[in-house]
């Protein structure tokens, strides 16, 4: 039976076990909008901005692990989802972003909300699609879907002309895909392996520096089972947060930028370093030149082109991060490194990165470690990006898999709102959390609407500053506390919950804290709690830029004018 | 000056979009490229693109990774070393009257290149070589004065065995597990 363009996407995302669509209507995809209603296993979220969908696709594909849609029109609407197709690129998030295109025989005319939209997006997808003809739409489709979630993630778009969603083909949707340009390697090299396990053996300061990678290919247990088996301890980046449970004993945080001190002296100190699933981002690495001095490297990433990219590996192995740690895990023997822990324990009681101190003023800190009180941790919390993004980092601690979501690599103001709501909808289930900044909400803040109108429950958590906290703090520090273009005159957030239709509250005292926080868990929906912080707090421990990773400024204990630089043993 | 150079083969699909994916990677992570030469392979729908990387500035093993990564580069191969067979062929249009043209003719000779055009005031030249020859020709012919050059960049192949991509043995796959169902 012939179908029509429209049908045959449909058709197909529907084989692809697709249950939501983040998406905005526009001339381009009318014939779709048209067909989506009759499709019910798709349910279509509309939101108030196509940034919005790409976020919110973004954070149901990192909540759920399933290849997450969104869907936009020609021209402008395809613009507005580059900037959530590169921060799902960055992060290694499975996308597939569909647009209307004009009909074919416009194209390249310059014709009405034209866009060469696969060409902007090239650098920013795996692989993107002009789909030409109908026929090859359910092929197309097929492949997106593969390369997206297999392999190392990342976004796939797929541009389709409006008149190809109107054309007719016989619709088969094809059993595999045929790409011989792509064959993710999975199984690490035993060779190499081996070579790893001996130096695992040999070590006597081995570190493990987990990443995404690990949450990518759900490598917890394999990863746990490898601390455990040869005492080793583990840190994590920004977004391998939870991928190894924090209240373990030999868990030692974060490290980069704004990592626990303790973690980033382990790095540097260390005899051996076991980098999983991580890509050495230079705000995990600081200065690269002087990032683990003592170590040797082992590199177990999927992508053969991280390896030996920023920092130089002994020994590589390109796999699966779940497939490569089993094989490892059957060859390293049992060890115990008692002094080494020891030691990262006692650099733990000096550096106590994730104390908070004492203070009449609501400290952003003390919001976020109620939250985890509150919650007892069982929240997934997706945040903002700068000072918020820091502190939801330090302050929760996260034991559950994949429980932080935010935005790493591109490090995108406004992914916190819409992306909640993709994690959401995704894990209905869970209580979810966005901690925003005053700044980022009010990139995305639109999408209040939105979690309004779909009823999605996230709670939001505003820590309102009154700056742009983060860019306020290296003016502070670098740039001899000239504010400029950082002061935020921000609206009544408490109003414009009530403008959405949804409870707000404000909080200034610290005693509201947890009631305010409870009061928003025992409400069935959505949910703003502004908390006016103190406008002023920076986020500790931290790493200069351009700095080593052991050349950390800790917190001033009281009044400190000069910070005074310290290295580590 | 001659060994900062390496010799990149790729194997791709014919497809909209490879080149400009592969030519917006070099752009956008600084390769220095010398030239890049594509024409159909001995397969049908796969194209061999012959691409010549100044490794002085950029990490080579960088650039072959990369390239691998686009899905529709089937496999990229660093071929550099003595064992291999490096070709370009250029066009040259030089200024040439009565009394210069047979002097041109003579080192049109040397070079065992060809005269595939004469005008009344220039002769347009073809010639094959390894990027050496070309260049010395040039120079011979500089003083003619040159009204015109058209070079197709350097093409290369690995000498007898194995060493470019190939297709002995089948379909050239990259490693890994196979596709899913
Ligand atoms: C889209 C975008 N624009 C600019 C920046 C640069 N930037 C990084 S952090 C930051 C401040 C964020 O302010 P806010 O959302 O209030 O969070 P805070 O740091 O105060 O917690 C800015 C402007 C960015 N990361 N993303
Ligand atoms: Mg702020």
């Amino acid at each position: 039976m012939k179908m029509t363009g429209a049908q045959i996407l449909c058709e197909s995302l529907v084989k692809e076990g697709v249950e939501v669509i983040f998406g905005y209507p526009g001339g381009a995809v009318l014939p779709l909008y048209d067909t989506i209603p009759h499709y019910p296993q798709l349910r279509h979220i509309l939101v108030r901005h196509e940034q919005g969908a790409a976020h919110a696709a973004d954070g149901y594909a990192r909540a759920t692990g399933k290849v997450g849609v969104c869907l936009a029109t020609s021209g402008p609407g395809a613009t507005n989802l580059v900037t959530g197709i590169a921060n799902a690129y960055l992060d290694s998030s499975p996308m597939v972003a569909i647009t209307g295109q004009v009909a074919r025989p416009f194209i390249g005319k310059d014709a009405f909300q034209e866009i060469d939209i696969t060409g902007i997006t090239l650098p920013i997808t795996k692989n993107n699609y002009l789909a030409l003809d109908v026929a090859s739409l359910a092929g197309i489709v097929k492949e997106a879907f593969y390369l997206a979630r297999s392999g190392r993630p990342g976004p796939v778009l797929i541009d389709i002309p409006r008149d190809v969603f109107v054309d007719q083909a016989e619709f088969h949707y094809p059993a595999r895909v045929d790409l011989p340009g792509y064959k993710p390697t999975f199984e690490g090299h035993p060779a190499q392996i081996k070579k790893a396990a001996k130096l695992i053996d040999e070590a006597e300061r081995p570190l493990i520096i987990a990443g995404r990678g690990v949450v990518i290919s759900e490598g917890y247990a394999e990863l746990k089972q490898l601390a455990e088996k040869a005492q080793i301890p583990v840190i994590t980046t920004l977004l391998g947060i939870g991928c190894f449970p924090e209240s373990h004993v030999l868990s030692f945080g974060m490290l980069g930028m704004h990592g626990m001190a303790y973690a980033n002296m382990a790095v540097n100190d260390a005899d051996l370093i076991i980098a999983i699933g991580m890509r050495f981002d230079d705000r995990a690495t600081a200065k690269v030149s002087a990032f683990a001095p003592h170590a040797k490297i082992i590199h177990i990433d999927i992508d053969p082109a991280e390896i030996g990219k920023n920092v130089r590996v002994d020994v590589p192995i390109v796999g699966d991060v779940k497939v490569v740690l089993k094989a490892l895990n059957k060859l390293v023997t049992s060890a115990e490194h008692v002094d080494w822990v020891k030691c990262l324990d006692s650099w733990r009681q000096e550096h106590p990165s994730t104390e908070i101190r004492d203070s009449q003023g609501l400290l952003p800190q003390f919001v976020i470690r109620q939250i985890y009180e509150v919650t007892k941790g069982e929240a997934i919390i997706v945040t903002g990006v700068g000072q918020n993004q820091m502190w939801a980092a330090q302050h929760y601690w996260y034991n559950k898999p994949n429980s932080l979501i935010s935005a790493g690599g591109l490090g995108t103001m406004g992914f916190e709102l819409p992306a909640a709501m993709g994690v959401k909808v995704g894990r209905p289930d869970d209580i979810v959390w966005c901690v925003a900044g005053d700044g980022g909400f009010q990139m995305t803040i639109q999408e209040l609407a939105t979690i309004v109108q779909e009823k999605v429950a996230v709670k939001i958590a505003i820590l309102n500053n009154g700056y742009l906290g983060m860019v306020r703090q290296w003016q502070e520090l670098f740039y001899g506390k000239r504010y400029v273009a950082t002061p935020l005159t921000c609206p009544d957030f408490v109003k414009i919950g009530e403008a959405y239709y949804l409870p707000a509250l404000r909080v200034t005292r610290k005693e509201e804290v947890v009631p305010a926080i409870e009061q928003a868990m025992e409400h069935n929906g959505p949910f703003i709690i502004d908390f006016m912080v103190e406008p002023e707090e920076n986020v500790y421990p931290m790493v200069p830029p351009g700095a080593a990773i052991a050349e950390i400024l800790e917190a001033p204990k009281k009044e400190v004018t000069a910070w005074p630089r310290r290295s580590t043993p | 000056m001659a060994t900062t150079k390496h010799t990149l083969v790729a194997l791709v699909e014919d497809k909209p979009g490879v080149l400009n994916r592969m030519a917006s990677l070099f752009r956008r992570r600084g390769f220095n490229i010398e030239s890049i030469a594509v024409g159909h392979s001995e397969l049908p729908h796969l194209s061999r693109m012959t691409i010549v990387v100044d490794g002085a500035g950029t990490m080579v093993e960088q650039v072959r990774k990369q390239l691998d990564k686009i899905v529709d580069v089937i496999k990229v191969s660093d071929i550099t070393g003595d064992n291999i067979i490096t070709r370009e062929l250029a066009l040259i249009k030089v200024k040439a009257t009565s009394a210069t043209r047979s002097e041109i003719i003579e080192i049109v000779d040397v070079f065992r290149a060809n005269i595939v055009d004469v005008a009344a005031d220039s002769v347009t030249i073809e010639v094959t070589g390894d990027g050496e020859k070309l260049n010395s020709l040039l120079r011979l012919l500089r003083g003619f004065g040159i009204k015109e050059i058209s070079r197709t960049g350097q093409i290369a192949m690995a000498r007898g065995g194995p060493g470019s991509p190939s297709v002995k043995g089948g379909f050239p796959r990259k490693q890994g597990r196979g596709e899913e169902g």
